[in-house]
């Protein structure tokens, strides 16, 4: 679509993007380098099926987006792959490692890192506490050794500085000291990501990471999430909103009613005509995102 | 009417053994429920496990007090984890439920079995604390204290007493300034972000139950010594509600809350106990027998609790901004 | 068959009851000061389990419970006047106080062992000693006996359904644990006594107090104080807490103005017990357990057919999008609260007729409502229902193998046993997560 589109490419991005044309457009394509496999993964509420995935795979370094209209499923099957769910039947390897059933903690020390479709931010703790909550194999937060502060006072500055960096890029090192509850919206939002990447994640899986933004944080999270890529992090993200998709994403792959009905590079996916279809049916519900309005917090979210 | 009695009586009662008691039981409730969210309603079953593991082995297996003191602090740790597996990954609300229903179960099951260990319903009376007080490094002919009328047995309880929490508040103040007082903090505000974040929060939330609990049977323990007795039906639910209404007061998450709402509290409910108790007395209040003032002081309680936790659920002493943050 | 294990059980009873009777003599070979005295049955058999309390204003306070032989002592540290109280909650049922301000008497006590009179008869339970559910009687254990333990159970189990499905009418809608709705029974029940101390027969009372419960404690605190905090948005836990509060606050606002001691209505107190069939009881107990079964039917199918009932059922599912819906949220709770104040209020009065009133009479029982509801499954109808049977039954049947003094223990135990195996109740649907 846009001209300068394949213009802003950094080297990884055009790097996957040509590994990825020569994938079959069809749903559960092998790829190449799967950081994450997923098979027969079904998860059942009483009668309804929410999600129904045979199989799945996700390019590693690649930008992928889980699209799909209201209720298909997407945050249900991130719920899952995350561990904060468990599934009916199903199986998934991340790093060729069989992880379905692993705590979800374990699955985050791992480098499979999330965030939450409604943000978590956590109000009445700062900015940086937030962040530093983010490092990993934090010494000080063993309970014996927290009672000495010498053995982690020089992790704990290391950690800092790094949080510092990442709370620059992401606009938001004057708020530092401010307790999180006081950002706005898109600030949790920017929050909650540079968050996840303080513990330096393999893959990082964004639930609608640019819900309730304003359009333009919505330019600068766009930005920073190609950003992350370059940096050789895969970034999985859930979205509703074919547009913000199509500039972003490498791969796309769509669910409806639970189940994976396409696959492939966006403008491939957008053509197609059981997209278009599944799209059709939830017409209402994307005509009201795509305004990127204030963030509801109505249960009738995505599923 | 003496008022200088009176403000003596209250004040001496505002820093007192019983004021100590539910203060250590407060701190140990502040890591629980202020700084972890742990909405535990049993907090006085870890005080009664306490002070009956220190009765039991002084008068019942008649062994040494210090080595009571360690067994208190693993029956505290045992009841921890056992109110703790099966709770902490469920819902806040059944957390409440359980942990009240245990120490009631608790309380009702002591009074009943085994009355030739625990006491039946009369508990364990004798000189539990006799070790402790024959330490005490007061003047024989010590009288009493000006304005603080304490016995020279209650001075020496009260000074170790005061010890312990100074002790256990430094402990806290360490504790929560580190990163495992992040990790608490942050499962108090969501735990589940904290969960994304690669936290074992199941452990951490059994660590600050274990570690609460050992600070609440120091209560249990220091009631044992100081008052030589150990009755099943002083450990009632209204004993939790008690030292919940005083974190509130002073301040949940905070080192000094429990200390602040323990001296507030007691100095305003035994205040207006002596109060009422001369004033009825001395004839000014007629509609009002001796006998209702605890009812009274009761009633006012309850009424504090509602308010508090409606109009400044931050505690007394609390800033606005963090109020306007927990209306989430 | 059911003979042989019942005489089995019989067996192992004796030999339980022997063992807390040797263990209770023991402190009563002391000498000194003490109140002492023999609970004997209209029958003469002993009476068991009864908690008797002994204090001063000094502060001194000691309690017993009355032993194998029906003899209690509590040793006293000098003479002086003395409280007696005697729990009539822990009568064993059938038996009563002859005269029931015996319940709560001040004594000068000059020194030595003051030996304590305490009359029984057959009161309300009626019925001879061996029907009733004293455990102690060293009876043995009958098939009749069994019988006549499912049916109080199952009174008890509708007793507590009262209360239970207004506390999950309540959580459904609101999400509130109310810690407060113990007070409501007692409530329901002193305000009963108001009107019928007052003049007014308890046959007319009774409603009176049903209605003036259900409109200013339930409509009524619901309009004064639940609804200004849920516009505040305050959170569950922080609702929680100030339940607590208001639970203390009203408790001892009741022992301010009533008194600690037990009271009951004017009319009915001492029934003749009558005989149907294997199992004995009261008329008054008959005609108040058929009342609560009709008000908890027609609560039921309020809930199921009515327009506000459906709505009700819609908010408990999800209230936002009841709110979408076009359902008036807020009306729907004020309906709610209501019918819970209402019911609650009916199980106090049941309680206070068949038993007593007294000012704790509604925490007492929370923790047993509790257990019905975390049983059955917080929030649903049914439930409610089913755990309040089941524990009602329970509570009964275990007073054959433990104290009747520990009958609430077995029902707590109970509920945290459910909560590890099956955490959403028996009949409760598993939360979705995310």
């Amino acid at each position: 679509m846009p001209a300068d589109h394949t213009e802003e490419l950094g080297p990884q991005a055009r790097a996957t993007q040509a590994v990825l044309a020569s994938v079959e457009r069809r749903p559960g394509a092998a790829k190449p380098d799967p950081i994450l496999i997923a098979d027969n993964v079904k998860r059942q509420f009483g009668g309804l099926v929410a999600v129904d995935v045979e199989h799945v795979q996700i390019q590693r370094g690649s930008i992928t987006a889980l699209i799909g209209p209201n209720g298909a499923g997407k945050t249900t099957f991130f719920n899952l792959l995350t561990g904060f769910d468990a599934p009916n039947t199903g199986a998934w390897t991340f790093n060729t490692r069989q992880v379905a059933g692993t705590a979800p903690f374990k699955l985050a020390r791992m480098g499979m890192v999330r965030t939450f479709q409604l943000t978590k931010a956590l109000s009445r703790m700062t900015v940086m506490d937030n962040m530093l909550l983010g490092a990993k194999g934090q010494i000080g937060e063993r309970f014996l050794s927290s009672f000495i502060a010498p053995l982690w006072k020089g992790q704990e500055s290391t950690n800092r500085a790094r949080a510092e960096a990442l709370l620059a890029r992401f606009n938001l090192a004057e708020k530092a000291g401010d307790f999180a509850g006081s950002l706005s919206g898109g600030q949790r939002k920017l929050l909650e990501m540079a968050r996840a990447l303080m513990s330096g994640p393999e893959l990082v899986m964004l639930d609608e990471p640019m819900a309730g933004v304003n359009p333009a944080l919505t330019q600068s999270l766009l930005q920073h999430i190609k950003a992350i890529r370059e940096e050789g992090t895969t970034v999985l993200f859930v979205e509703h909103d074919m547009d913000m998709v199509h500039d972003i994403s490498d791969w796309v792959i769509v669910m409806a009613q639970g189940q994976i009905i396409a696959e492939g590079p966006p403008d491939s996916v957008m053509k197609d005509q059981g997209v278009i279809d599944a799209y059709l049916g939830a017409h209402h519900d994307k005509q009201l995102t795509s305004t990127g309005e204030a963030l509801t917090e109505s249960p009738g979210g995505s599923a | 009417m003496d008022w200088a009695f009176v403000f003596s009586q209250t004040l001496t009662q505002a820093l007192g053994i019983t004021a100590i008691i539910y203060c250590l039981a407060a701190i140990g409730l502040n890591l629980q429920f202020g700084y972890t969210g742990l909405l535990n309603f049993g907090v006085v079953a870890f005080v009664a496990s306490g002070a009956y593991a220190i009765g039991v082995i002084v008068l019942t297996f008649e062994l040494s007090l210090w080595l009571a003191i360690p067994v208190a602090m693993g029956v505290a740790v045992l009841l921890s984890l056992l109110l703790g597996i099966p709770t902490l990954r469920l819902r806040a609300d059944y957390l409440a439920i359980v942990t009240i229903a245990a120490s009631e179960l608790l309380r009702l099951t002591v009074r009943t079995v085994l009355p030739d260990y625990l006491g039946g319903t009369q508990g364990l009376n004798g000189k539990i604390g006799q070790q402790f007080h024959d330490l005490n490094p007061l003047p024989a002919d010590f009288e009493s204290l000006p304005v603080l009328t304490w016995t020279r047995q209650d001075l020496w309880v009260v000074i170790v007493g005061w010890g312990l929490i100074a002790l256990f508040s430094v402990l806290m103040l360490l504790l929560v300034r580190s990163p495992w007082g992040r990790v608490v903090k942050g499962i108090r505000e969501d735990e589940d972000a904290v969960i994304s974040l690669g936290k074992n929060t199941f452990a951490y939330k059994m660590q600050s139950l274990v570690v609460g609990g050992i600070i609440m049977a120091f209560g249990g323990i220091l009631w044992a010594v100081a008052k030589q007795s150990v009755q099943p039906d002083t450990f009632v639910p209204d004993f939790t509600f008690f030292v919940y209404t005083i974190l509130l007061l002073g301040g949940a998450a905070r080192i000094l809350g429990p200390i602040a709402g323990t001296i507030i509290f007691w100095f305003l409910l035994a205040g207006i106990g002596e109060f009422l108790g001369q004033a009825i007395q001395a004839g000014w209040i007629d509609f009002l027998k001796p006998t209702d003032v605890g009812a009274i002081r009761f009633i006012l309680m309850g009424l504090g609790l509602m308010m508090l936790m409606i109009f400044r659920p931050q505690g007394i002493f609390g800033d606005k901004k963090e109020l306007a943050l927990d209306a989430r | 068959m059911q003979r042989r294990i019942a005489s089995r059980i019989g067996m192992l009873l004796v030999a339980v009851v022997a063992l807390f009777g040797v263990a209770a003599m023991a402190p009563a070979s002391a000498a000194g000061d003490a109140v002492i005295g023999t609970l004997t049955g209209p029958d003469g058999s002993p009476v068991t389990g009864v908690a008797i309390t002994v204090s001063n204003e000094a502060g001194f306070s000691g309690s017993t419970t009355s032993d194998a032989q029906g003899n209690f002592r509590v040793e006293i540290p000098e003479g002086g006047t003395y409280a007696i109280e005697i729990d009539v909650t822990t009568l064993p049922a059938g038996i009563s106080l002859a005269k029931p301000e015996d319940a709560s008497r001040e004594l000068l006590i000059l020194g030595g062992e003051k030996k304590l009179l305490v009359p029984l008869v057959s009161g309300e339970g009626g019925g001879t000693a061996e029907s009733g559910t004293s455990s102690g009687s060293g009876s043995g254990v009958t098939g009749q006996q069994v019988v006549q333990l499912l049916a109080d159970g199952i009174m008890l189990g509708i007793l507590i359904a009262l209360g239970a499905l207004g506390l999950n009418l309540v959580f459904g809608t609101t999400g509130l644990t109310n810690f407060a709705h113990g007070e409501l029974i007692t409530l329901g029940a002193f305000v009963a006594l108001l009107f019928n101390t007052a003049g007014l027969h308890i046959v007319i009372a009774a409603p009176l107090s049903v209605i003036v419960c259900a409109v200013v404690f339930g409509w009524g605190q619901n309009k004064v104080l639940w609804k200004p905090l849920r516009k505040r948005k305050t959170g569950l836990i922080a609702a929680m807490i100030v339940s607590i509060g208001l639970a203390i606050v009203l408790r001892y606002t009741v022992s301010l103005f009533f008194g600690s001691g037990p009271k009951t209505f004017e009319q009915y107190a001492g029934q003749a017990g009558i005989n149907i069939g294997p199992f004995s009881t009261t008329p008054k107990q008959l005609v108040l357990a058929a009342i609560a079964v009709v008000l908890l039917a027609a609560t039921v199918i309020w809930v199921q057919r009515s327009r506000i009932g459906k709505a009700t059922r819609a908010v408990s599912d999800n209230p936002a999008l009841a709110s979408a819906t076009g359902i008036d949220v807020e009306r729907v709770i004020a309906v709610v609260w209501t019918v819970a104040a209402g019911l609650a209020a009916y199980a106090g009065i049941y309680l206070g007729m068949t038993q007593n009133s007294i000012w704790n009479m509604g925490q007492r029982i929370l923790l047993v409502l509790f257990a019905a509801v975390i049983l059955g499954g917080l929030g649903t109808v049914y439930g409610a229902l089913v755990g309040a049977l089941v524990v009602g039954v329970f509570i009964q049947l275990t007073t054959l193998v433990i104290p009747p003094e520990m009958k609430t223990v077995g029902a707590l135990f109970l509920m945290i046993l459910i909560l590890l195996v099956r955490p959403q109740g028996l009949l409760g649907r598993r939360e979705r997560v995310g």
